[in-house]
């Protein structure tokens, strides 16, 4: 097996050329060993932090910022993303509280990146 | 007019975005009276609409997303003591030495400050349709990347089901994966240049996660469709020739533009600033100041940086230059910095031996591992590698006080990469 990835970890964005299995594993083009490990995961376990807009209970278009507080599975994110845009967010929220808790049994929650106190804040 | 006509205020920031808000952070703190002015309804400028995380990993040492950034700066400016308008539009900057700065709003009417030191922070604005100059149509469908950002983002539109993405840029990226978890199919990404303008992490993860071709070297001729966006015509260009014979037809219902970002100076003029032609921004000195006493600037208002953390340490740095300049500092006669090998410009565009100073630069072409070098009069001062180089990423030189290699009274510092 031979792959080719760039690492998303830092904007370097090194090449990372990826060979070998589950004994012989090898990572080049990595100028730092948090890209060796990027490698291993991509080919294992890819992941990647969620961030998504969900709607609020407020009667106009405005909607509050989401994230997940670890990356997700690749294969779980859309089904991640329906949840976030089938649910409607209760006003008042607050940076950092949890709006889905394990999501999946996963240990990753969806929490707001943005607090806001009510309607109004938003309607201006 | 306005209740504290006669009363003079420090500090007065126009643009309460990140730039705004860490230059008033620091300035307060400093116990000099500071005042930001804020057009939009909200703090935070365009961090609002940057859900995607990736902020704050240089200056917060945490990985956080826009609004999170801006959440956190907006409360360390309004806890070091800044007071905040929002709502509040600048009309203009005038006045010798002590500053008149004239703004209005719903709230307070119009209404004047007078300020010992204005700090422009007013940003950039996006290059547009007409800045690329693009035939055809004037159909529905066609938005700059944050104009599109701000309405996926801030209103919870979804702006179309199909959509291409006309230039590389970060915004533009990013905004792929944005459409693309919103349900809208992005059927390419159009780049005019051989290579991408944005990150290649980006590439990696808003591009290729979602299988969306980039065509390089590739101009979009013309927009078709009469009320709604239907397609695209695109031509592939080859040693600088648009092969016509070779066009080709997207169709989508949207047009995202990603073309690059233009500082907004208009109040810098106004100011008596004067503007560098390369960097589209203010000219500034050692001490971050523009050509008009007392007026400084920093952010995307100065030039367009790549990280917001860089923009915060600029900001930073300004904010200690103008307690300098309140606290009666009289600076030393400063030596001029210019743009040498591979370096499109520096900044700021002198330097004061003996002060803590931070160098900005963007290179023009990529490099595998460099050496950023210094020259003053032909004579190297000052050789340090770089990992790499990469016209998308800015790059920082820092001297120290201690840094006593340029002669005073010799001639410009050159920056200059050399390819190792």
């Amino acid at each position: 097996m031979e792959e080719q990835r760039i690492c998303i970890l830092c904007p370097a964005g090194c090449h990372l050329k990826i060979s070998g299995g589950k004994d012989d594993f090898k990572v080049e083009g990595n100028r730092c060993p948090r890209g060796a490990q990027y490698a291993y995961d991509e080919i294992h376990d890819p992941r990647r932090t969620v961030t998504a807009v969900a709607m609020t209970d407020a009667h106009c278009s405005c909607c509050c910022p989401v994230k997940s507080d670890s990356p997700v599975p690749k294969a779980m994110i859309n089904e991640l993303l329906e949840l976030i845009y089938a649910s409607e967010v209760k006003l008042p929220v607050r940076c950092g509280q949890i709006m889905i808790e394990n999501f999946n049994n996963t240990n990753i929650n969806v929490i707001f990146t943005r607090t806001i106190n009510s309607t109004k804040e938003l309607m201006s | 007019m306005s209740e504290n006509k006669h009363e003079i205020t420090d500090v007065v920031i126009i643009g309460g975005g990140a730039a705004g808000l860490s230059a008033g952070k620091i300035t307060a703190k400093h116990g000099l009276s500071t005042v930001i002015l804020e057009r939009d309804s909200r703090m935070g400028g365009i961090l609002n609409q940057c859900i995607h995380n990736g902020f704050g990993v240089h200056h917060f040492k945490e990985e956080l997303t826009g609004p999170e950034y801006a959440e956190r700066v907006y409360h360390e400016a309004l806890a070091a003591g800044c007071a905040m308008y929002t709502g509040t539009t600048v009309m203009d900057v005038s006045g010798k030495r002590l500053k008149r700065v004239l703004c209005c709003s719903p709230e307070h009417g119009v209404r004047e400050f007078n300020a010992r030191a204005v700090v422009l922070a007013m940003g950039s604005r996006e290059r547009n349709r007409g800045n690329i100059a693009i035939a055809g149509a004037r159909p529905a469908g066609v938005f700059t990347a944050g104009t599109a950002q701000r309405l996926m983002n801030i209103n919870g539109f979804v702006p179309g089901s199909e959509a291409v993405i006309i230039g590389s840029g970060d915004i533009g990226l990013i905004m792929a994966r944005r459409l693309s978890w919103a349900g809208v199919k992005v059927n390419a990404v159009i780049e005019i240049m051989p290579y991408a303008a944005g990150l290649p992490r980006n590439i990696a993860q808003c591009l290729e996660d979602f299988d969306i071709p980039l065509h390089l070297s590739c101009q979009t001729l013309r927009i078709n469709g009469r009320d709604r966006v239907e397609s695209v015509d695109v031509a592939p260009l080859e040693n600088g020739r648009v092969c016509l014979e070779k066009t080709f037809n997207i169709s989508c219902d949207t047009i995202l533009m990603s073309v690059g970002l233009i500082p907004e100076n208009e109040l810098s003029q106004k100011a008596g600033a004067r503007l560098n032609p390369l960097t589209g921004g203010p000219v500034v000195d050692s001490r971050m100041m523009t050509s008009a006493e007392g007026v400084f600037a920093c952010g995307n208002v100065l030039h367009i940086h790549d990280l917001v953390d860089y923009v915060s340490s600029e900001a930073e740095m300004v904010a200690e230059k103008i307690r300098l300049f309140l606290g009666g500092d009289v600076k030393a006669p400063e030596i001029k910095t210019v743009p040498g090998g591979n370096i499109r410009y520096v900044i700021p565009g002198g330097f004061e031996p003996g002060t803590d100073s931070t160098f900005y630069m963007r290179p023009l072409a990529v490099m595998d591992k460099a050496r950023m070098n210094i020259y003053q009069d032909g004579r190297l001062i000052y050789d340090h590698p770089v990992k790499y180089v990469k016209p998308a990423e800015m790059l920082k030189v820092h001297l120290s006080p201690d840094f006593d290699d340029a002669l005073p009274s010799g001639g410009d510092l050159k920056f200059s990469l050399k390819a190792e």
